[in-house]
């Protein structure tokens, strides 16, 4: 798939919006331990980066999937890749459900403010004994009249403390597995909804990383988006989206972490000359770039594949796997190239082997989707 | 109001530039081709007038073909129209050419107010605004750091050396920014698509009833003659201080003139 002039356009108004309105703060939000997404999403907004996809009814920009490739590939740029996921979970994990199951008055009520940068999402999907395992998730719904009353306990809710609604997986029949799930919208203000302790992480410091506890919340039975019972089946769909995501991003971080490491080598002098003519180093960042190519070129076949409406849980998966992986080598490579600079945590080289450690674990650990590709592939 | 904005493309500032060898003008076939920075400070400035009291933001350029990128560029912004004047006579031109060319075409344009960014980051001579406002025979506010519109009254400080002028004058004039007088927008996603079906009229030199002996090498009245790379850098002087360093950086500053 080739990118067209719209999209470098794009591309620049992205690159402008993160230069002006995100790097120079990201510093002060990571000490603080907190990026103000209102203030930041409703810049965001301005620009059109909450809405992507979605239908201009609602507010969105109703373009298609390869924008949104654009925008995460330039989240890449953040120099605080805290700030790019809570981005990402906004427009790409915690609404693609609801733009394409939701009611009408449920888009206009939740997907409209969000998609405007007025209401901070989250998605909540994950339980103490519940990671990657979906299936045994216990938070509960239980129907009451015209209400679902919902008690269980969510935790490493990325935007969970400054979220105004989330997108809530709960078990709502007793059938076990992966049915009897429903998706639902839970604004955070609801009684019996609460925010518990937020945690400290290795990187995504600026990220706040929520625990939410919910005894006895009531909502209405229509803020279930879609069929009830289908929630397993539409949140794997956004899971699918999600490693998109990860996978666009990760390749703008790559990109960018080599480019800032090129030009380091080639001004840092060693032993007499630039570190650049070493072969070694020289060979080492062509390598790591060549992957960087190949894992972009895949990301532009699946955003491809998605836009011709094919199923693109594999190659999703593939790009997931590929990203997290990559990711873990570049950033090492590029620690070790800065040296003894590269281990100060003034150095942009630490934040970025800590903050992209997360990939191989986020949105489905490796090892999650090795399973997924084992079992696509025939495997028990 | 009826506003104009001058735009010119030039080779990106931040990148290597270079001079033809062939003609010794700007090589900016392979240059990364950008608006003027200055021109997007005017551009600003003129969506924030319309913004507050009405009327229509129309981007007029002088360039070849490509500087059409440019052209969308500024659109996307939130301009309604562009002119583009576009001849193959036009290159080479000079400033008193180009002036002349500009003026021919903003009188089909019944501008109120004509901005312009005060220097181009290319030709760096600052004389266009002054010389359009004299072919028009309307007042030339230049360098300015801010202005002001009450009605057809337009009220400028004008960035100096030494602090700033206060300088007003009737509607129609020409205002040349600086890039202190606000902090441009950058185009949304909604302004790149709405840019692209905005109407650029494109206007040739017979269009305009300029002669092309009047313009572009022909009529150039200033001519590069040669000219060659900046040499590199030199080591600068180090002064190790051995109790009469203060003396010595006070010689080199007056050696200097500095002081």
């Amino acid at each position: 798939m080739r990118l067209s002039e719209d999209h470098r356009a794009f591309r620049d108004t992205v690159r402008r919006f993160v230069d002006t309105e995100i790097n120079p703060h990201v510093d002060a939000w990571e000490a603080a331990g907190r990026a103000p997404l209102h203030t930041i999403f409703g810049k965001a907004a301005a620009v059109g980066l909450l809405g992507l996809e979605y239908d201009p009814a609602y507010g969105g920009e109703g373009a298609d999937h390869s924008f949104q490739l654009v925008a995460a590939e330039e989240y890449g740029r953040i120099h605080a890749a805290g700030v790019g996921m809570a981005l990402g979970v906004q427009a790409m994990m915690a609404t693609p459900s609801l733009h394409r199951y939701g009611s009408d008055e449920l888009k206009r009520r939740y997907l409209a403010p969000a998609v405007a940068g007025a209401a901070v999402t989250a998605i909540a999907v994950t339980e103490p004994d519940t990671g990657s395992d979906v299936a045994r998730l216990r938070t509960r719904a239980v129907r009451d009249g015209d209400d679902w009353v919902i008690t269980g306990r969510k935790v490493y809710i990325t935007n969970g403390a400054q979220a105004d609604w989330v997108c809530l997986l709960a078990r709502t029949s007793d059938e076990g597995g992966h049915r009897g799930m429903s998706q639902i919208v839970v604004p955070t203000g609801t009684p019996g909804f609460s925010v518990g302790r937020t945690f400290g992480k290795l990187g995504n410091r600026c990220s706040d990383t929520a625990e939410l506890i919910l005894d006895g919340v009531r909502v209405p039975v229509a803020n279930t988006i879609g069929a009830e019972g289908r929630g397993f089946q539409q949140q794997m769909e956004q899971f699918v989206v999600e490693r998109m995501f990860a996978a666009y991003t990760t390749a703008g971080q790559c990109a960018y972490a080599l480019e800032r490491t090129r030009a380091f080598v080639r001004d840092r002098t060693v032993f007499g000359r630039p570190l650049a003519e070493r072969q070694y180093v020289a060979f080492r960042l062509a390598e790591l770039q060549a992957a960087v190519d190949l894992l972009r070129s895949h990301n532009l076949a699946t955003c491809e594949a998605l836009m011709a409406g094919e199923d693109v849980t594999r190659m999703a998966t593939v790009a997931k796997l590929t990203a997290g992986r990559l990711v873990r080598e570049v950033a090492d490579w590029c620690l070790q190239f800065h040296g003894g600079t590269g281990y100060l945590e003034e150095t942009w080289t630490a934040r970025f082997l800590r903050d992209t450690r997360i990939t191989s674990i986020g949105a489905g650990a490796d090892e999650v989707m090795l399973q997924v590709l084992a079992r696509l592939d025939g495997l028990p | 109001m009826n506003i104009v904005v001058l735009v010119k493309q030039v080779p990106d500032s931040g990148a290597e530039r270079n001079l033809t060898s062939d003609d010794n003008t700007v090589d900016r076939g392979s240059a990364n081709n950008v608006i003027n920075e200055m021109d997007e400070y005017a551009i600003e400035e003129a969506l924030k007038i319309k913004e507050a009291h009405g009327g229509e933001v129309t981007i007029l350029t002088m360039g070849p073909d490509r500087a059409t990128e440019s052209i969308r560029k500024a659109l996307s912004m939130g301009p309604d129209a562009a002119v583009h004047v576009v001849d193959d006579a036009l290159a080479g031109s000079c400033a008193v050419a180009t002036s002349k060319v500009l003026a021919a075409a903003l009188g089909t344009l019944n501008a109120d107010l004509i901005l312009c960014g005060a220097e181009s980051t290319d030709g760096r001579v600052q004389v266009l605004p002054h010389m359009l406002a004299e072919r028009l025979g309307v007042a030339a506010l230049t360098g300015a750091r801010k202005l002001t519109v009450d009605g057809a009254s337009l009220t400028a400080e004008r960035q100096t050396e030494e602090g700033y002028e206060v300088v007003s004058a009737a509607t129609p004039a020409v205002v040349s920014v600086w890039d202190t007088i606000n902090e441009p927008r950058y185009p949304s996603f909604k302004g790149i698509m709405a840019a692209k079906k905005k109407p650029v009229r494109t206007l040739s030199l017979a269009d305009l009833g300029v002669s092309a002996d009047e313009v572009g090498f022909a009529g150039a009245t200033s001519a590069v003659v040669e000219h060659s790379k900046r040499p590199p850098r030199s080591a600068g002087t180090k002064i190790t201080d051995e109790g009469t360093a203060g003396t010595q950086l006070v010689e080199y500053l007056v050696t200097e003139k500095f002081v």
